[in-house]
């Protein structure tokens, strides 16, 4: 039945002209009144003791109406329960330069600058540990003494399946390489800004650039200390994250504290700079990774000892440290795996999630040893990965219910357009084509604060008017989510695009939804959407049938899943209010043109004479959709670790030239298949794989976050370089064929798994090209080159 | 140091009366003598769809036309454009009717989180101004002014391409 009106057609974003006419209103645009202004000061020193802070200087200015210090806050927060170890404002000792210390609100952005530049703080420096193998040594004064360990450890994970050593046994080839990563930043255009107005209950509305308003609120309340029915969290347009506004941060709790003290407005807004000090962006890695490789059995055994630096604070490091190791569990099956990943603490700002989370750094790794066995086993890359993927409806080792794989294909149809098979080893000395795959979770199937809850829960309203309104906690960070979700309330529902409103990410009005991140918001919020949907369906075909004297459909009761796969084998979660992931709607109705039509009689009502006769009785029409992940895993330590209900797939394929007198690495063309299930809207995934491109190329090649004595030396985007449109090279797009029967209308992620398979197929293709491996990233003409000259013997 | 500082060590110490022309109409304020033109667009005007990315001249998000062509507002003292007609994303549909580029970028889905837009199509508006048809080349160096994150600039491309085939059709 894929003869839908909206989803499956490219759409443009539903506030895209907003957009294009500065209409569209960020954080920082908007305008409380006698709103008074922030400023941080932040830490010089990597890492020393706090001895005094002396405030009376910048309190006694002028219009400077409060002063913070970390003697202000009595907890600590973090995204994740586990890990809670970030001061609002530093207490006792700094741990990163530029570590939020104290903190203004005057009544001129200027004032509360000058204040701070008052404020003046007696540090008592201290030596700072400053990279991941420093951090492995004892020491008596660990950054996180409340762990009590005797390193700088954060998180050790260690998981094994089946037998690694025997699998090394089978195979023909066995490769070990040691790799190194650098730390990446997200680098989104629009800098971390907050605005926070207070009413005369000393309720609080928090505007912010958030990837996750319903963390951001709860934590806010707990460390206000204040209920959490006295706060709201609304998320404005957004200007991109990319997993870099994922977590709550200082500034939201110090703009919010400075409001309560006041009673004022606050406004408060980053510098370039600011953001670089508050990073939170890819761990820098290095990793040790073995693969064991037979051609006729696959991959034999895979093991992996990573050693990620996290900087100064949790974040969203407990995660990382897990998906390092349980993301190598695809795009092949791994029969025999272990893994070791330990996640360091140092005086550095801190790492947490970036596009890709977690799966980028290893994935380079598996994916130039599995180019260098392939090689050396005189196999085509191309097609042997085809053989390898994983068939669908199968369980990894490690428990992940693999569902729909469409990859086969799709590398296949990319093998054909590229032109692989006249290209691969036969294009002159510094033209290259390389091939590297990837895959990705679609959510995570367990919730970061142990609930009941569904997943995801959409609310939808019919008015008098017609007009459908969903009310999402979704976060649409530019990558359209709200167009999407309202494409999919539009399809059920059959009306025009226009129709729909979205009201989305505020914590009073919307319901909860867990945020943007991880890829879960397509997946599961879509399928809260369509459930939402389908249930308002139901009330006005019920009103249409009263309309039309015709007997209303019975709807079958969601179906237990009759294979037992579906649901992971496990008995399903449904129950009374749950519809199911991606039902079937159809009803013998059709919604079309404002008419609401029986198909068997011919009958026909209008959408809005069904809305009025529905209305009559409630006055209000409103339904609830929502999500709910099956139960999925197995009951090892850990399990839970990268489950998603479904996974994308991806494979990149890239020509590259090298010049074979600087090394200098050009990307030439590069074709993609990415596994996204049903494209819901096809101009949206081709721009979620084209940014996935840039930002994969930018670390491929050049990106690199510098630190000298833990500060770091590049906060800007003229020493940060980013990939301009010159060296973005064109992308032939294959298109997903697979459906995935969970996912709504058959649709999986596209916004983070095409990213990692980037970097390790522009690495074989410079293989191809002028036959070096390189091991360390950013490849870096003079990296390039010198590898060059050592082949060559020079 | 911080520019906001030194201009507080002048605060209250000065302020100027500074009259600008914008989107064709001339606005007058008090102003600090060193404000930047971003911030009287965005703190004295509220036009803010002109967007602070950096503050320092290296994003190009803050991009408005001084006089017709494009400069980064972020960095222009105010007091020096006095004389200046400055046309902000605010200023370029014209009513209801969206510039050429504009409607492009909609249609092409050149626009994601939409923070880099703004200066894309003040940047776009100027190079289309011009009289000739501009190639693959002086496209993709007007992108280029400014950062995107989001698109990887192929769709963004693609809309400006799209407009100079439409205007090389239908020359406005
Ligand atoms: S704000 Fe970045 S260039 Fe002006
Ligand atoms: S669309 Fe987000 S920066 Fe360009």
């Amino acid at each position: 039945m894929n003869a839908y009106r909206i989803v499956g057609t490219p759409q443009p974003q539903i506030d895209a002209r907003d957009k294009v006419t500065g209409r569209a209103r960020y954080t920082d645009d908007i305008r409380l009144p006698n709103c008074l202004h922030a400023a941080i000061l932040r830490s010089p020193h990597a890492s020393a003791r706090i001895r005094a802070i002396d405030t009376a200087r910048a309190a006694a200015l002028p219009g400077v109406k409060a002063v913070l210090t970390g003697t202000d806050f009595e907890r600590t927060f973090g995204v994740l329960p586990i890990s809670k170890d970030e001061p609002a404002l530093a207490r006792e000792r700094v741990r990163y330069v530029g570590e939020p210390v104290a903190a203004v609100a005057a009544e001129t952005a200027e004032l509360a600058a000058a204040a701070v530049a008052l404020i003046a703080v007696d540090y008592a420096p201290t030596p700072p540990v400053l990279d991941a193998r420093q951090a492995l040594k004892p020491t008596d004064d660990p950054l996180h003494p409340e762990l009590q360990r005797e390193n700088n450890l954060h998180k050790q994970v260690e998981q094994r399946f089946g037998d690694p050593e025997a699998g090394f046994e089978q195979a023909s080839i066995v490769i070990e390489k040691r790799f190194t990563f650098p730390s990446v930043t997200h680098a989104f255009t629009e800098p971390h800004a907050v605005q926070v107005e207070i009413d005369g209950r000393g309720n609080l509305t928090v505007y912010s650039a958030t990837q996750v308003p319903h963390y951001v609120h709860l934590a806010l309340a707990e460390v206000l200390g204040i209920d959490e029915h006295r706060v709201r969290v609304i998320k404005p347009h957004l200007g991109g994250g990319f997993g870099g506004k994922s977590d709550p941060f200082p500034h939201e709790m110090i703009a919010a504290k400075l409001a309560l003290v006041t009673g004022r407005n606050v406004r408060l807004r980053f510098s370039r700079e600011d953001v670089f000090f508050s990073h939170h962006g890819r761990h820098r890695t290095q990793l040790t990774m073995k693969l064991g490789f037979h051609p006729a059995r696959g991959i034999t055994a895979l093991t992996g000892d990573f050693l990620i630096d996290g900087g100064a604070y949790g974040s969203f490091g407990v995660v990382t440290t897990y998906y390092n190791g349980v993301l190598l569990q695809g795009p092949y099956p791994v029969p025999n795996f272990a893994f070791r990943c330990r996640r360091m603490y140092t005086n550095k700002p801190m790492c947490g999630a970036m596009r890709g989370h977690g799966g980028v750094n290893p994935r380079f790794a598996s994916e130039v040893l599995m180019d260098m066995a392939l090689v050396q086993s005189g196999l085509d890359p191309c097609q042997a990965r085809i053989d390898l993927i994983h068939r669908e409806n199968t369980l990894t080792i490690n428990e992940f219910r693999i569902t729909s794989v469409g990859l086969q294909r799709g590398l296949e149809e990319a093998m054909r357009r590229s032109g692989w098979r006249e290209k691969y080893g036969k294009l002159p000395y510094g033209k290259g084509i390389g091939v590297a795959c990837g895959f990705f979770i679609s959510g995570s199937a367990l919730p970061i604060h142990w609930n009941q809850r569904p997943a995801s829960t959409v609310r939808l309203t019919v008015e008098f008017d017609g007009a459908v309104t969903v009310y999402s906690g979704a976060s649409d960070i530019g990558q359209g989510s709200d167009t999407v979700l309202a494409m999919m309330a539009a399809e059920v529902l059959g009306v025009d695009l226009g129709q729909v409103k979205v009201v989305a990410a505020d914590t009073r009005l919307t319901p909860v939804d867990l945020g943007s991140y991880s890829s879960r918001v397509t997946f599961m919020a879509g399928n809260a959407a369509r459930n939402a949907a389908i249930r308002m369906r139901r009330l006005l075909v019920a009103a249409a049938c009263r309309l039309l004297a015709l007997p209303e459909p019975g709807y079958p009761a969601p179906a237990p899943p009759e294979d037992g796969f579906r649901q992971g084998g496990r008995a399903p979660d449904f129950d009374a209010d749950f519809l199911g992931a991606n039902p079937d709607y159809s009803d013998g109705f059709e919604f079309a043109d404002g008419r609401i039509r029986h198909l068997d009689s011919g009958k026909q009502t209008g959408f809005i004479a069904a809305v009025h006769a529905a209305i009559e009785g409630p006055g209000i029409l409103q339904t609830v959709g929502n999500y709910r992940a099956p139960k999925l895993g197995g009951s090892f330590k850990g399990a839970g670790a990268g489950l998603s209900p479904a996974y994308s797939f991806t494979a990149f394929i890239v020509e590259v030239s090298v010049d074979p007198d600087t090394g200098f690495v050009k990307v030439e063309r590069a074709t993609c298949a990415h596994d996204c299930g049903f494209a819901l809207n096809p101009l949206a995934v081709r721009g979620q794989i084209e940014g996935c491109f840039h930002m994969g190329m930018g670390q491929a090649l050049m990106e690199e976050v510098l630190h000298y004595d833990g500060a770091v030396q590049n906060a800007g985007f003229l020493e940060y370089k980013i990939p301009s449109p010159f060296e973005q090279p064109e992308i032939d797009l294959v298109p997903s064929i697979s459906d995935e029967s969970e996912g709504p209308f058959g649709a999986k992620e596209a916004g983070e798994g095409p990213l990692a398979p980037v970097i390790p197929a522009i690495a074989n293709a410079i293989f191809d090209a002028v036959g070096v491996r390189l091991f360390e990233l950013p490849l870096r003409p003079d990296r390039v080159l010198a590898a060059m000259h050592k082949a060559a013997g020079r | 140091m911080d520019t906001r500082i030194v201009s507080a060590a002048r605060q209250g110490v000065a302020t100027r009366l500074l009259s600008l022309e914008v989107n064709g109409q001339r606005q007058q304020r008090a102003v600090a003598p060193d404000i930047t033109l971003l911030d009287f667009l965005r703190e004295e005007l509220g036009l803010t769809g002109s967007k602070r990315g950096c503050d320092l001249g290296e994003c190009g998000c803050c991009a408005v036309l001084v006089d017709g062509r494009p400069m980064l507002a972020c960095l222009l003292p105010a007091a020096d454009l006095e004389h200046s007609a400055i046309t902000t994303i605010e200023g370029i549909a014209e009513g209801t009717a969206l510039h050429p580029l504009q409607q492009a970028m909609i249609d092409e889905g050149a626009v994601q989180c939409g923070y880099c837009t703004p200066a894309m199509v003040i940047n776009g508006v100027h190079l289309f101004s011009g009289e000739s048809r501009p190639d693959a080349d002086a496209i993709r160096t007007c992108i280029s002014a400014t950062s995107c994150r989001c698109t990887g600039y192929n769709r963004i491309v693609q809309a400006f391409q799209s407009t100079a085939e439409r205007l090389a059709e239908d020359p406005r």
